[in-house]
């Protein structure tokens, strides 16, 4: 029989690597459990300007920052997929890469992955000019023609980063403005990145590698043929709830787990924290999360509020 | 296979220059196509580094940085990292595109080495 744990927490982005900190220094015997090396979706953005304390900073630097931050407060263990959740009595079990863990409490900062445009050419073009990471990605498009389907901050940002490595940027987005902050739009009039705005993506074209989008403007209802050699998809995130659902905790219509002020779920002793429970989606709002959800799980466990 | 192939112990990294003769040299390679810079990249090698013990003596392992090795990697086709390219006696059979999680990689590869 594994031991039981006070806190089991699933999710080593800054929402899981918070509240392990906050976990691990109220007391609690706590541990991150991670499917990859840690870092979640922030490790993939290129650069971030809006985390305090760094005006600059890569993605993967400041979440690899963060990792080592919580591994001195507590285990993070990585290569943990966690297989499943299930609740017996007051225990948590957790199963992950084939190894059990039990706890009296699970916090869900599972986080979301991109989503993707759902249209004829995305799925049969991906690694063949369709990308979903321009950090990976930008460096094989120097000097060729890039669409970025998505404007907001992260579609603004990687943007930038593929003008900056030298590609020939168009942005796309479905509005008639961007929803990416105001210096990021700026940056993008300053860097003479095209905008194609009101246009909706009906099509990535290709046969074996990308050759345009076909688009309809959503004012006109004119139909479009744009030229491209690459694709960046930034339109937004799924959460990743099956763990959570699977332990009866409530999601709102948009699929995010619905959480209180404590970032309590429906469900006694979970919680939830990060892009895994929607708004505004950002590095320090993960980590608020984070950090409030351990201190509930705290409280709970020590003084628990239906007792 | 002849004794005189013997199987690396591990990962190996390989360049433009190397490239070649490592996928001719064992009946199944695999080679890690990765950049510094890309997060997944990063995710995915240690679990390549444990599946290079795993398979040991039935898949041989490499390791390709892209950023290095620009030309080899555009002669793959390559836009995408990371991408694993599977070699049968020397011939790319199969890609795989960004990183799965482990155990559908396992499974894939397990497949590719019989």
């Amino acid at each position: 029989m594994e031991a039981t744990h006070d806190l089991i927490i699933i999710g080593g982005g800054p929402a899981g690597f918070t509240a392990g900190i906050y976990a691990a220094r109220a007391g609690l015997d706590a541990i991150v459990l991670d499917a990859g090396m840690g870092g979640g979706q922030a490790a993939t953005s290129p650069w971030m300007e809006n985390y305090p304390g760094f005006d600059g900073i890569s993605g993967f630097d400041l979440m690899m920052k963060m990792k080592e931050h919580a591994a001195k407060n507590l285990p993070v263990i990585e290569g943990a997929l966690v297989e499943f959740v299930r609740k017996e009595g007051d225990t948590f079990h957790v199963n992950a890469a084939g190894t059990g863990y039990a706890a009296r409490a699970l916090i869900f900062a599972t986080g979301a992955d991109y989503k993707k445009l759902g249209v004829p050419g995305e799925q049969k073009l991906l690694g063949s000019g369709v990308s979903y990471c321009a950090t990976c990605d930008a460096m094989f498009f120097k000097g060729r023609k890039v669409a970025i389907i998505g404007g907001g901050n992260s579609g603004a940002t990687e943007a930038l980063h593929l003008k900056h490595v030298g590609a020939d940027v168009t942005l796309v987005h479905r509005r008639d403005t961007l929803r990416a902050e105001k210096v990021l739009q700026t940056k993008i009039a300053e860097e003479g990145i095209r905008l194609l705005l009101d246009m909706e993506t009906l099509e990535i074209m290709g046969d074996t590698s990308v050759t345009g989008l076909r688009l309809r403007n959503r004012k006109t209802g004119k139909e479009e043929i744009h030229e491209f050699a690459g694709v960046f998809v930034s339109v937004g995130v799924e959460p990743n709830t099956e763990l959570a659902r699977s332990v009866g905790v409530e999601t709102d219509k948009e699929g995010f787990i619905i959480a209180d002020r404590g970032m309590r779920t429906n469900q006694r002793m979970t919680y939830a924290a990060g892009d895994v429970t929607g708004g505004l989606r950002q590095v320090i709002t993960a980590c608020a999360g984070g950090a409030v959800a351990a201190m509930s799980a705290y409280e709970d466990l020590r003084t628990p509020y239906w007792a | 296979m002849s004794g005189d192939k013997t199987w690396p112990n591990g990962t190996m990294n390989v360049n433009e220059g190397e490239f070649k003769d490592f996928v001719k040299k064992y009946p199944r390679a695999i080679v890690d196509c990765w950049a510094p810079w890309c997060g997944p990249c990063r995710m995915l090698s240690p679990v390549i580094d444990d599946l290079a013990t795993v398979f040991q003596g039935k898949v041989a392992f490499g390791k390709l940085n892209t950023d290095e090795n620009q030309k080899l990697a555009m002669e793959f086709g390559i836009m995408s990292i990371p991408t694993l390219l599977f070699f049968k006696n020397g011939e790319l059979v199969d890609k795989q595109i960004g990183a799965p999680p482990r155990p559908q990689l396992e499974a894939k590869i397990k497949a590719f080495s019989q």
